[in-house]
């Protein structure tokens, strides 16, 4: 059974349609990488496959482990494993790090049904997981993302995958606005998460971070359509080629 | 606890018992240029008397329950115990203390560290009997009788508060803390402060009002702020009176060039409070900050009133004030900004956001911008609403909803304010009040 299945998904904003008709097959220790010009859909699909209230979808099918995701809450998407990385990850102030870390990972323990870490365990466990991102334990007494700056935020949310280690991990153009050294540390923090029984899709805009995070599969949507699928060459093709001869629209049109 | 009930007051006549005090007050001996000051604040009350619903600035805050409500008890004020203050000690142990029971300055209780020469910090009576002659060129001021009754009031009736007096340079490490303790055994507590901050001086000034041994009284403060040349003043207000008491407050800012004055105001008790908070911009490049944060449940009332002078141009105001209302609680917001016609390149900026938990919780708020300049930048905006649903999906992808999730998300929208205070000790004093605050009024 494959991880996560999306059949010929249709979904709107208000009233505009922006998915329109999406089929994507991920499997266990697949790394898939969703490629595409501004406006093509991505970070809608990344949205609609966590939850976001905005969306409404009007058909298709998404299953998680062969169990319908579409019907549950954001936060039960998170319970069965489903993480989005945010493109622009939310402030929370007054909230430390380390209180919202433990709150997170003890909410998904009792979901499943797990005994909840006090602090103590907690920390030995968040000391591990800071190793990821090249962190001191100094950001665990910062609130959320409050005054971080761009790339801090970008890594603050792969840490918080590393916490959580979803079975599926989504990240929504986690390289934009970062700088090298900014998406070096967070690449490494991804590949060093991946296992074979963990699934990671990358919406990107670019095909800069799939140098250093290398995919099994490339996916083009243009217009809330996959229009082309491939390996990992077809990036490097898009790199060179832009997205027009796919789209049949110029850059400079759907920027 | 002996208990002496003064005559029953008839309602139609609510200013008989304050009239009284208002007379004792102007003739209590007094220096000649205090007596002249007080005469003129009674004056005045007898003159206005105590606000109605017809007064535009007290539309929402009915204070004429007042005078019958309070003013007929008397009684022998118990004495305070140290440890009775504790809990609302905020801030570094060898800072200044300075307690102020019922309007009067204890010095038994108080803590007056050596302080540099240049630097006073004592009793504001002792300061007047020992003839200071900045207390004389300063006392209201700034403050005057006409700003509103309650200032009047207390200009008759004051008896004692902090006076401090920082020599230019003068630089105060620690936070000053006064603690004014309500018993609720006078008619009306009337502290007064005058806090006079000299050219290039700093100091971190906090203010808490607590009532100790029982929960109604009526206090009615004034402070009185002035501000040299690049003078640095953080002051911090927190009221956390008892539950049926009555508290109105005036704070009156003076600013001279290149001063930098930063509030943070924190109310949480007594049934109905106000504050008045009037920052004067008189001279350029003058930075002004006002943070507020209000938390009200039951019945209470918290009004709170902000009046910003832009005099003179190239002055900076920025303000946010927030409120978390539930039950049947109401807030008031009233943010006056007037920027004068010569006070061009102001830049002013003003936020009041509330959040209501409860169908029955009440917020009327008013931004009040009179704009004369026209090379200025001014914003403003309120929100009355739910919580931030940015944060709330957030969390939800994160596996947090329901219960735990609001908890967060309230207690986030009144991290922002809270973060603004400096101190770091005094802030997670706050934010462990606000925070067993909110507790409470979520369940």
């Amino acid at each position: 059974m494959s991880l996560l299945q999306v059949v010929d998904l249709h979904a709107t904003v208000g009233e505009t349609e922006i998915l329109k008709g999406i089929s994507l097959t991920v499997n266990a220790g697949e790394v898939h990488a969703i490629m595409g010009p501004n406006g093509s859909g991505k970070s809608t699909l990344a949205q609609v496959l966590a939850g976001h209230p905005a969306y409404t979808v009007t058909s298709g099918t998404v299953t998680l482990d062969g169990a319908d995701l579409l019907d549950l809450e954001p936060e039960e998407r998170a319970h069965a494993g489903v993480f989005l990385a945010f493109q622009y990850p939310v402030e929370i102030p007054g909230v430390t790090n380390a209180y919202f870390l433990r709150m997170a990972y003890n909410e998904v323990r009792k979901a499943r049904g797990l005994e909840e870490l006090d602090p103590i365990d907690f920390y030995d466990l968040l000391e591990e997981k800071l190793k990821v991102v090249r962190w001191g334990p100094e950001v665990m007494e910062r609130a959320v993302n409050f005054g971080f700056s761009g790339g801090e935020k970008k890594r603050n949310e792969i840490l918080q995958m590393a916490v959580l280690e979803p079975r599926l991990a989504i990240l929504d153009e986690t390289d934009s606005g970062l700088d090298i050294d900014a998406m070096r540390i967070v690449a490494d923090g991804v590949n060093q998460l991946r296992r074979p029984d963990h699934a990671t899709i990358l919406v990107t805009h670019y095909q800069r971070l799939l140098d250093y995070i290398v995919p099994d599969f490339v996916h083009v949507l243009a217009d809330g359509r996959i229009v082309k699928s491939g390996g990992k060459e077809l990036a490097h093709e898009l790199e060179a080629r832009g997205y027009e001869w796919l789209t049949g629209v110029p850059e400079a049109a759907v920027a | 606890m002996t208990t002496a009930t003064r005559p029953a007051r008839s309602p139609n006549e609510p200013l008989v018992p304050f009239a009284e005090l208002v007379a004792e007050g102007a003739r209590a001996g007094a220096p000649a240029w205090l007596a002249t000051f007080r005469r003129g604040s009674a004056e005045r009350f007898t003159a206005v008397g105590l606000p109605t619903s017809k007064d535009e600035d007290w539309r929402f805050t009915p204070v004429q329950g007042l005078a019958r409500e309070n003013l007929g008890v008397v009684r022998r004020p118990a004495p305070v115990a140290p440890e009775a203050l504790k809990p609302f000690l905020l801030g570094s142990e060898r800072g200044a203390l300075v307690v102020v029971i019922d309007g009067r300055f204890e010095a038994s209780l108080s803590h007056l560290p050596v302080l540099p020469t240049g630097a006073r910090i004592m009793s504001l009576a002792a300061a007047i009997t020992e003839g200071i002659p900045e207390v004389e060129a300063h006392l209201g001021r700034y403050a005057t009788p006409d700003v509103t009754p309650f200032a009047a009031l207390n200009g008759a009736v004051f008896a004692d508060g902090l006076f401090l007096h920082l020599a230019a340079g003068i630089a105060i490490e620690l936070p000053i803390q006064v603690l004014h303790v309500s018993t609720g055994a006078v008619p009306v507590v009337a502290p007064r402060s005058l806090l006079l901050v000299g050219r290039g001086a700093s100091v971190t000034v906090v203010e808490s009002f607590a009532s100790v041994g029982g929960t109604t009284g009526f206090t009615n403060g004034v402070t009185e702020i002035v501000l040299g040349r690049n003078a640095r003043c953080e002051h911090l207000r927190v009221q956390r009176e008892g539950a049926e008491a009555w508290h109105i407050g005036l704070t009156e800012v003076s600013q001279e060039r290149d001063s930098h004055y930063r509030s943070f105001t924190l109310a949480l008790g007594a049934k109905l409070s106000r504050h008045d908070l009037r920052a004067r911009l008189g001279a350029e490049n003058v930075e002004t900050l006002l943070y507020g944060l209000y938390l009200g449940r039951n019945e209470q009332l918290h009004d709170n009133h902000t009046a910003i002078f832009h005099d003179q141009p190239h002055c900076n105001s920025w303000e946010v004030y927030k409120g978390v209302l539930t039950d049947r609680s109401h807030a008031v917001f009233n943010g006056k900004v007037i920027v004068q016609p010569v006070a061009q390149k102001t830049d002013a900026k003003q936020t009041n956001r509330n959040l209501l938990l409860s169908e029955t919780a009440r917020v009327d708020t008013k931004p009040q911008l009179e704009i004369f300049a026209d090379d200025v930048k001014c914003t403003h905006g309120a929100t009355v609403g739910k919580m931030d649903e940015q944060q709330r999906y957030y969390l939800k992808t994160r596996g947090i909803a329901g219960r735990v999730a609001e908890g967060v998300l309230i207690w986030a929208f009144t991290a922002e304010v809270l973060a603004e205070v400096t101190d770091p000790g005094i802030r997670e004093t706050l934010e462990k009040l606000v925070r067993a605050e909110l507790e409470t009024m979520i369940g």
